[in-house]
Protein backbone atom coordinates (compact mmCIF):
# COMPACT_ATOMS: atom_id res chain seq x y z
CA UNK A 1 0.00 0.00 0.00
CA UNK A 2 2.83 2.06 -0.56
CA UNK A 3 0.78 4.24 -3.81
CA UNK A 4 -0.76 7.26 -3.26
CA UNK A 5 -4.24 6.73 -1.32
CA UNK A 6 -7.13 5.30 -2.75
CA UNK A 7 -10.97 6.24 -2.26
CA UNK A 8 -13.58 3.43 -2.56
CA UNK A 9 -14.91 5.72 -5.61
CA UNK A 10 -11.82 5.42 -7.08
CA UNK A 11 -11.84 2.12 -6.64
CA UNK A 12 -15.37 1.90 -8.24
CA UNK A 13 -16.46 0.27 -5.08
CA UNK A 14 -19.35 1.27 -2.80
CA UNK A 15 -19.18 1.13 0.56
CA UNK A 16 -22.58 0.54 2.57
CA UNK A 17 -23.22 3.59 4.69
CA UNK A 18 -25.16 0.80 7.19
CA UNK A 19 -23.16 -2.36 7.29
CA UNK A 20 -20.11 -1.01 6.19
CA UNK A 21 -19.39 -3.76 3.19
CA UNK A 22 -17.75 -2.48 0.70
CA UNK A 23 -19.52 -4.13 -2.96
CA UNK A 24 -18.78 -3.56 -6.77
CA UNK A 25 -21.40 -2.89 -8.33
CA UNK A 26 -21.31 -3.02 -12.30
CA UNK A 27 -23.87 -0.69 -13.46
CA UNK A 28 -26.48 1.13 -11.17
CA UNK A 29 -29.95 0.50 -11.76
CA UNK A 30 -31.77 3.05 -13.81
CA UNK A 31 -33.23 4.45 -10.02
CA UNK A 32 -29.56 5.31 -8.74
CA UNK A 33 -29.09 2.54 -5.93
CA UNK A 34 -28.01 -0.92 -5.76
CA UNK A 35 -29.12 -2.78 -2.79
CA UNK A 36 -26.61 -4.13 -0.42
CA UNK A 37 -26.32 -7.90 -0.21
CA UNK A 38 -25.56 -8.05 3.22
CA UNK A 39 -28.09 -5.61 4.83
CA UNK A 40 -30.12 -4.80 2.52
CA UNK A 41 -29.96 -1.20 2.91
CA UNK A 42 -29.31 1.31 -0.52
CA UNK A 43 -26.31 1.99 -1.64
CA UNK A 44 -24.73 4.51 -3.83
CA UNK A 45 -21.62 5.89 -4.42
CA UNK A 46 -22.82 9.10 -1.83
CA UNK A 47 -25.66 9.98 -0.18
CA UNK A 48 -28.62 11.37 -2.96
CA UNK A 49 -28.72 14.91 -3.03
CA UNK A 50 -26.70 15.56 -0.09
CA UNK A 51 -25.91 19.02 -0.30
CA UNK A 52 -29.82 19.69 -1.46
CA UNK A 53 -31.29 17.84 1.31
CA UNK A 54 -28.79 19.45 4.17
CA UNK A 55 -29.31 23.23 2.48
CA UNK A 56 -33.04 22.73 3.03
CA UNK A 57 -33.31 21.68 6.25
CA UNK A 58 -30.76 24.21 7.70
CA UNK A 59 -32.74 26.82 6.02
CA UNK A 60 -36.09 25.61 7.56
CA UNK A 61 -34.19 25.61 10.91
CA UNK A 62 -32.57 29.00 10.32
CA UNK A 63 -36.02 30.02 10.05
CA UNK A 64 -37.88 28.21 13.01
CA UNK A 65 -34.84 29.15 15.39
CA UNK A 66 -36.04 32.83 15.70
CA UNK A 67 -39.69 31.70 17.06
CA UNK A 68 -37.81 29.05 18.73
CA UNK A 69 -36.22 31.87 21.11
CA UNK A 70 -38.68 34.75 20.94
CA UNK A 71 -41.55 32.78 21.48
CA UNK A 72 -41.77 31.54 25.03
CA UNK A 73 -41.27 27.69 25.51
CA UNK A 74 -43.29 27.60 29.04
CA UNK A 75 -45.57 29.78 31.29
CA UNK A 76 -45.44 28.97 35.14
CA UNK A 77 -48.59 30.08 36.31
CA UNK A 78 -49.09 30.02 40.21
CA UNK A 79 -52.36 31.26 41.43
CA UNK A 80 -53.44 32.89 38.32
CA UNK A 81 -50.14 34.63 37.75
CA UNK A 82 -48.35 33.45 34.74
CA UNK A 83 -44.41 33.69 34.07
CA UNK A 84 -43.40 33.11 30.93
CA UNK A 85 -40.33 31.60 30.19
CA UNK A 86 -37.97 31.62 26.78
CA UNK A 87 -35.49 29.49 26.00
CA UNK A 88 -32.70 32.49 27.33
CA UNK A 89 -34.95 33.07 30.13
CA UNK A 90 -35.43 29.55 31.23
CA UNK A 91 -30.66 29.18 31.68
CA UNK A 92 -31.03 32.88 33.53
CA UNK A 93 -33.19 31.78 35.99
CA UNK A 94 -30.99 28.87 36.56
CA UNK A 95 -28.04 30.87 37.19
CA UNK A 96 -30.17 32.69 39.33
CA UNK A 97 -31.50 29.74 41.49
CA UNK A 98 -27.82 29.34 42.35
CA UNK A 99 -26.98 25.99 40.44
CA UNK A 100 -24.46 27.53 38.17
CA UNK A 101 -23.29 23.99 36.74
CA UNK A 102 -26.76 23.21 35.51
CA UNK A 103 -27.16 26.53 34.33
CA UNK A 104 -23.97 26.17 32.43
CA UNK A 105 -24.98 22.88 31.08
CA UNK A 106 -28.76 23.73 29.72
CA UNK A 107 -26.78 26.97 27.72
CA UNK A 108 -24.71 24.49 26.11
CA UNK A 109 -27.09 22.23 25.00
CA UNK A 110 -30.11 25.10 24.23
CA UNK A 111 -27.75 28.04 22.56
CA UNK A 112 -24.48 26.70 22.06
CA UNK A 113 -24.91 23.92 20.35
CA UNK A 114 -27.92 24.73 18.39
CA UNK A 115 -26.03 27.56 16.95
CA UNK A 116 -22.70 25.75 16.30
CA UNK A 117 -24.92 23.14 14.57
CA UNK A 118 -26.77 25.96 11.96
CA UNK A 119 -23.26 27.51 11.51
CA UNK A 120 -20.90 24.50 11.62
CA UNK A 121 -23.28 22.82 8.74
CA UNK A 122 -23.77 25.85 7.13
CA UNK A 123 -19.89 26.23 6.86
CA UNK A 124 -19.75 22.35 5.80
CA UNK A 125 -22.12 22.82 2.85
CA UNK A 126 -20.56 26.11 1.79
CA UNK A 127 -17.21 24.01 1.63
CA UNK A 128 -18.05 21.65 -0.49
CA UNK A 129 -20.00 23.81 -2.62
CA UNK A 130 -17.37 26.17 -3.49
CA UNK A 131 -14.72 23.36 -3.51
CA UNK A 132 -12.46 24.77 -0.54
CA UNK A 133 -9.36 22.96 -0.45
CA UNK A 134 -8.24 24.12 3.42
CA UNK A 135 -8.26 21.65 6.68
CA UNK A 136 -10.45 18.51 5.35
CA UNK A 137 -9.84 16.83 8.43
CA UNK A 138 -10.75 19.90 10.64
CA UNK A 139 -13.88 19.85 8.97
CA UNK A 140 -14.29 16.38 9.13
CA UNK A 141 -13.78 16.30 12.91
CA UNK A 142 -16.13 19.46 12.77
CA UNK A 143 -18.55 17.22 11.03
CA UNK A 144 -18.39 14.57 13.35
CA UNK A 145 -19.15 16.83 16.36
CA UNK A 146 -21.73 17.91 14.89
CA UNK A 147 -23.19 14.64 14.34
CA UNK A 148 -22.88 13.75 17.92
CA UNK A 149 -23.58 16.20 20.11
CA UNK A 150 -27.20 17.69 18.07
CA UNK A 151 -29.13 15.48 20.58
CA UNK A 152 -28.41 17.15 23.70
CA UNK A 153 -30.50 19.94 22.64
CA UNK A 154 -33.38 18.04 23.89
CA UNK A 155 -32.94 18.74 27.22
CA UNK A 156 -35.38 21.82 27.59
CA UNK A 157 -37.94 19.86 25.66
CA UNK A 158 -37.89 17.12 28.05
CA UNK A 159 -37.69 19.41 31.03
CA UNK A 160 -40.81 21.06 29.93
CA UNK A 161 -43.00 17.82 29.24
CA UNK A 162 -41.83 16.91 33.00
CA UNK A 163 -42.72 20.21 34.54
CA UNK A 164 -46.24 19.94 32.23
CA UNK A 165 -46.90 16.50 34.23
CA UNK A 166 -45.59 17.35 37.50
CA UNK A 167 -47.24 20.81 38.01
CA UNK A 168 -51.16 20.45 37.16
CA UNK A 169 -53.02 21.78 40.04
CA UNK A 170 -55.70 23.66 38.30
CA UNK A 171 -56.00 27.12 40.36
CA UNK A 172 -53.00 26.74 42.25
CA UNK A 173 -50.47 26.25 40.14
CA UNK A 174 -50.02 24.86 36.52
CA UNK A 175 -47.45 25.37 33.88
CA UNK A 176 -48.13 25.40 30.34
CA UNK A 177 -46.45 25.03 27.42
CA UNK A 178 -45.65 27.44 24.82
CA UNK A 179 -45.21 27.41 21.34
CA UNK A 180 -41.63 28.16 21.43
CA UNK A 181 -41.57 24.45 22.14
CA UNK A 182 -42.68 23.18 19.16
CA UNK A 183 -40.03 25.48 17.34
CA UNK A 184 -36.97 24.93 19.28
CA UNK A 185 -38.03 21.15 18.76
CA UNK A 186 -38.14 21.23 15.18
CA UNK A 187 -34.84 23.04 15.18
CA UNK A 188 -33.33 19.99 16.84
CA UNK A 189 -35.02 17.41 14.88
CA UNK A 190 -34.23 19.18 11.20
CA UNK A 191 -30.66 19.86 12.02
CA UNK A 192 -30.34 16.27 13.42
CA UNK A 193 -31.38 15.18 9.82
CA UNK A 194 -29.65 17.73 7.93
CA UNK A 195 -26.63 16.31 9.57
CA UNK A 196 -27.46 12.89 8.54
CA UNK A 197 -28.22 13.77 5.10
CA UNK A 198 -24.90 15.67 4.62
CA UNK A 199 -21.92 13.09 3.16
CA UNK A 200 -18.58 14.49 4.54
CA UNK A 201 -17.12 12.01 1.67
CA UNK A 202 -17.87 15.35 -0.69
CA UNK A 203 -15.45 17.52 0.72
CA UNK A 204 -12.58 15.05 0.21
CA UNK A 205 -13.83 14.59 -3.26
CA UNK A 206 -13.38 18.44 -3.74
CA UNK A 207 -9.65 17.74 -2.82
CA UNK A 208 -9.17 15.90 -5.92
CA UNK A 209 -10.44 18.26 -8.29
CA UNK A 210 -7.05 20.23 -8.18
CA UNK A 211 -4.34 17.39 -8.44
CA UNK A 212 -6.31 16.26 -11.61
CA UNK B 1 -27.05 -9.17 -10.14
CA UNK B 2 -24.34 -7.69 -10.91
CA UNK B 3 -23.20 -6.76 -7.20
CA UNK B 4 -19.88 -8.30 -5.65
CA UNK B 5 -19.30 -7.98 -2.29
CA UNK B 6 -15.29 -7.67 -1.21
CA UNK B 7 -14.80 -8.47 2.48
CA UNK B 8 -11.04 -7.87 2.54
CA UNK B 9 -11.31 -3.78 2.30
CA UNK B 10 -12.86 -1.17 4.10
CA UNK B 11 -13.87 1.95 3.33
CA UNK B 12 -13.96 5.04 5.62
CA UNK B 13 -17.47 6.28 6.29
CA UNK B 14 -16.16 9.75 6.65
CA UNK B 15 -14.02 10.07 3.69
CA UNK B 16 -14.29 7.26 1.78
CA UNK B 17 -10.62 5.92 2.30
CA UNK B 18 -9.75 2.42 1.65
CA UNK B 19 -7.89 -0.01 3.53
CA UNK B 20 -7.11 -3.13 3.89
CA UNK B 21 -9.08 -5.08 7.01
CA UNK B 22 -7.01 -6.66 9.54
CA UNK B 23 -7.60 -8.93 12.23
CA UNK B 24 -7.59 -7.14 15.68
CA UNK B 25 -6.85 -8.08 19.44
CA UNK B 26 -9.88 -7.55 21.86
CA UNK B 27 -9.81 -3.96 22.83
CA UNK B 28 -8.04 -2.49 19.99
CA UNK B 29 -9.44 -0.21 17.42
CA UNK B 30 -8.70 0.26 13.66
CA UNK B 31 -8.75 4.20 12.61
CA UNK B 32 -8.91 6.04 9.28
CA UNK B 33 -5.21 6.65 8.22
CA UNK B 34 -6.22 10.24 6.86
CA UNK B 35 -8.97 11.74 8.70
CA UNK B 36 -8.86 9.45 11.79
CA UNK B 37 -12.34 8.29 11.87
CA UNK B 38 -12.88 4.59 14.02
CA UNK B 39 -13.43 2.47 10.99
CA UNK B 40 -14.16 -1.11 13.19
CA UNK B 41 -13.38 -2.13 16.66
CA UNK B 42 -12.83 -5.21 18.37
CA UNK B 43 -14.70 -5.79 21.70
CA UNK B 44 -14.50 -8.62 24.11
CA UNK B 45 -17.20 -10.77 24.81
CA UNK B 46 -19.15 -8.06 23.00
CA UNK B 47 -21.81 -10.52 22.03
CA UNK B 48 -22.56 -11.77 25.49
CA UNK B 49 -21.97 -8.33 27.51
CA UNK B 50 -24.64 -6.26 24.54
CA UNK B 51 -27.24 -9.50 25.61
CA UNK B 52 -26.60 -9.43 29.35
CA UNK B 53 -27.14 -5.14 29.29
CA UNK B 54 -30.50 -5.28 26.68
CA UNK B 55 -32.14 -7.73 29.00
CA UNK B 56 -31.54 -5.68 31.76
CA UNK B 57 -32.82 -2.79 29.89
CA UNK B 58 -35.62 -4.38 28.51
CA UNK B 59 -36.88 -5.10 32.42
CA UNK B 60 -35.89 -1.82 33.84
CA UNK B 61 -37.82 0.01 30.73
CA UNK B 62 -40.89 -1.71 31.85
CA UNK B 63 -40.18 -0.65 35.47
CA UNK B 64 -39.90 2.85 34.58
CA UNK B 65 -43.12 2.76 32.83
CA UNK B 66 -45.08 1.59 35.43
CA UNK B 67 -44.16 2.37 38.82
CA UNK B 68 -44.87 5.68 40.07
CA UNK B 69 -42.12 8.26 38.17
CA UNK B 70 -41.83 11.71 40.61
CA UNK B 71 -44.80 13.00 43.48
CA UNK B 72 -45.37 16.66 43.33
CA UNK B 73 -46.44 18.25 46.45
CA UNK B 74 -46.97 21.87 47.11
CA UNK B 75 -49.44 23.86 49.31
CA UNK B 76 -50.52 20.62 50.99
CA UNK B 77 -51.48 18.94 47.38
CA UNK B 78 -50.27 15.91 46.22
CA UNK B 79 -49.42 14.79 43.02
CA UNK B 80 -48.36 11.81 41.57
CA UNK B 81 -47.46 11.35 37.56
CA UNK B 82 -45.42 8.56 35.41
CA UNK B 83 -42.90 8.26 32.75
CA UNK B 84 -46.13 8.56 30.33
CA UNK B 85 -47.85 11.42 31.98
CA UNK B 86 -45.59 14.47 30.23
CA UNK B 87 -47.21 12.77 26.86
CA UNK B 88 -50.70 13.30 28.00
CA UNK B 89 -50.26 16.52 29.16
CA UNK B 90 -49.05 17.89 25.97
CA UNK B 91 -51.67 16.33 23.62
CA UNK B 92 -53.92 17.53 26.41
CA UNK B 93 -52.57 21.09 25.63
CA UNK B 94 -52.70 21.01 22.21
CA UNK B 95 -48.90 20.34 21.44
CA UNK B 96 -49.55 17.21 19.81
CA UNK B 97 -45.89 17.75 17.67
CA UNK B 98 -43.84 17.64 20.80
CA UNK B 99 -46.03 15.20 22.41
CA UNK B 100 -45.46 12.94 19.18
CA UNK B 101 -41.65 13.61 19.43
CA UNK B 102 -41.24 13.17 23.59
CA UNK B 103 -43.53 9.58 22.90
CA UNK B 104 -41.27 8.73 19.59
CA UNK B 105 -37.79 9.42 21.51
CA UNK B 106 -38.25 8.75 24.94
CA UNK B 107 -40.37 6.10 24.75
CA UNK B 108 -40.91 4.18 21.46
CA UNK B 109 -37.70 3.99 20.10
CA UNK B 110 -35.63 2.93 23.29
CA UNK B 111 -38.66 0.05 23.57
CA UNK B 112 -37.75 -1.07 19.69
CA UNK B 113 -34.04 -0.99 20.07
CA UNK B 114 -34.20 -2.79 23.07
CA UNK B 115 -36.27 -5.31 21.85
CA UNK B 116 -34.81 -5.51 18.38
CA UNK B 117 -31.18 -5.71 19.71
CA UNK B 118 -32.31 -8.52 21.77
CA UNK B 119 -34.19 -10.48 19.22
CA UNK B 120 -31.19 -10.14 16.57
CA UNK B 121 -28.49 -11.25 19.13
CA UNK B 122 -30.34 -14.01 21.10
CA UNK B 123 -30.28 -16.16 18.12
CA UNK B 124 -26.77 -15.52 16.76
CA UNK B 125 -25.97 -16.22 20.14
CA UNK B 126 -27.31 -19.97 19.68
CA UNK B 127 -26.04 -19.63 15.88
CA UNK B 128 -29.34 -18.86 14.39
CA UNK B 129 -30.76 -16.04 12.41
CA UNK B 130 -34.02 -14.98 13.46
CA UNK B 131 -36.36 -13.65 10.42
CA UNK B 132 -35.29 -10.74 8.64
CA UNK B 133 -32.50 -10.52 11.09
CA UNK B 134 -30.70 -7.93 8.44
CA UNK B 135 -33.51 -5.13 8.27
CA UNK B 136 -34.02 -5.09 11.62
CA UNK B 137 -30.74 -4.86 13.00
CA UNK B 138 -30.24 -2.39 10.16
CA UNK B 139 -33.58 -0.10 11.55
CA UNK B 140 -31.69 -0.60 15.36
CA UNK B 141 -28.90 1.08 14.02
CA UNK B 142 -30.42 3.84 12.28
CA UNK B 143 -32.12 4.72 15.09
CA UNK B 144 -29.10 4.89 17.47
CA UNK B 145 -29.09 8.41 17.62
CA UNK B 146 -32.94 9.15 18.12
CA UNK B 147 -33.32 6.83 21.35
CA UNK B 148 -32.67 9.61 23.90
CA UNK B 149 -33.17 8.23 27.30
CA UNK B 150 -29.84 9.51 28.35
CA UNK B 151 -30.82 13.27 27.65
CA UNK B 152 -34.28 12.96 29.37
CA UNK B 153 -32.61 12.27 32.23
CA UNK B 154 -30.59 15.36 32.20
CA UNK B 155 -34.18 16.84 31.61
CA UNK B 156 -35.53 15.71 34.96
CA UNK B 157 -32.89 16.90 36.29
CA UNK B 158 -33.18 20.36 34.83
CA UNK B 159 -37.32 19.78 35.87
CA UNK B 160 -36.29 19.05 40.01
CA UNK B 161 -33.95 21.91 40.02
CA UNK B 162 -36.95 24.53 38.44
CA UNK B 163 -39.40 23.28 41.20
CA UNK B 164 -36.35 22.95 43.75
CA UNK B 165 -37.60 26.04 45.63
CA UNK B 166 -41.46 26.01 45.73
CA UNK B 167 -42.16 22.83 45.84
CA UNK B 168 -41.40 19.33 47.16
CA UNK B 169 -40.52 16.55 44.78
CA UNK B 170 -40.39 13.20 45.56
CA UNK B 171 -38.78 10.78 43.37
CA UNK B 172 -40.75 7.36 42.76
CA UNK B 173 -39.25 3.82 42.24
CA UNK B 174 -39.89 4.81 37.98
CA UNK B 175 -37.30 7.38 38.28
CA UNK B 176 -34.69 4.97 39.75
CA UNK B 177 -35.41 2.25 37.41
CA UNK B 178 -35.02 5.23 34.17
CA UNK B 179 -31.38 5.82 35.70
CA UNK B 180 -30.81 2.66 35.57
CA UNK B 181 -32.25 1.88 32.44
CA UNK B 182 -29.37 4.81 31.27
CA UNK B 183 -27.16 3.18 32.73
CA UNK B 184 -27.64 -0.21 30.94
CA UNK B 185 -28.60 1.03 27.48
CA UNK B 186 -25.19 3.16 27.69
CA UNK B 187 -23.55 0.02 28.76
CA UNK B 188 -24.95 -2.21 25.72
CA UNK B 189 -24.42 0.39 23.46
CA UNK B 190 -20.93 0.39 24.81
CA UNK B 191 -20.39 -3.47 24.23
CA UNK B 192 -21.80 -3.76 20.80
CA UNK B 193 -19.95 -4.29 18.05
CA UNK B 194 -21.75 -3.91 14.93
CA UNK B 195 -19.02 -4.98 12.94
CA UNK B 196 -19.18 -8.07 14.69
CA UNK B 197 -22.76 -8.49 14.01
CA UNK B 198 -23.02 -8.02 10.38
CA UNK B 199 -20.29 -10.36 10.22
CA UNK B 200 -22.08 -13.01 12.21
CA UNK B 201 -24.98 -12.54 10.07
CA UNK B 202 -22.62 -13.62 6.88
CA UNK B 203 -21.91 -16.91 8.14
CA UNK B 204 -25.04 -17.96 10.10
CA UNK B 205 -27.72 -19.00 7.60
Amino acid sequence: MSSAPVTAAQAALISCTTCQLVSRVRQLPANGYAICLRCGARLSRRKPNSLARAWALIVAAYILYIPANVYPVMTVISFGKGKPDTILSGVQSLLASGWWPLAVLVFFASIIVPLIKLVGLTYLVASVHYKWHWHPKQRTVLYRMTEAVGRWSMIDIFMISILVALVRLEAIATVEPGAGATSFAAVVVLTMIAAMSFDPRLMWDAMETRHD
Amino acid sequence: MNISSHLLVIACQNCDLLHRQRVLRDGERAMCSRCGAVLYRKKRNSLDYTLVFSLTALILFFMANVFPFMTFKYEGRVQESVLFTGVKELFVQDMWAVAVLVLLVSVIIPLFKIAGMLYVLMPLKLNQRPWQAARIFRIVEALHPWAMVDVYMLGVIVAMVKLNDFATIVPGAALYSFAALLLSMAAAGAALDPHDVWERLDVVE
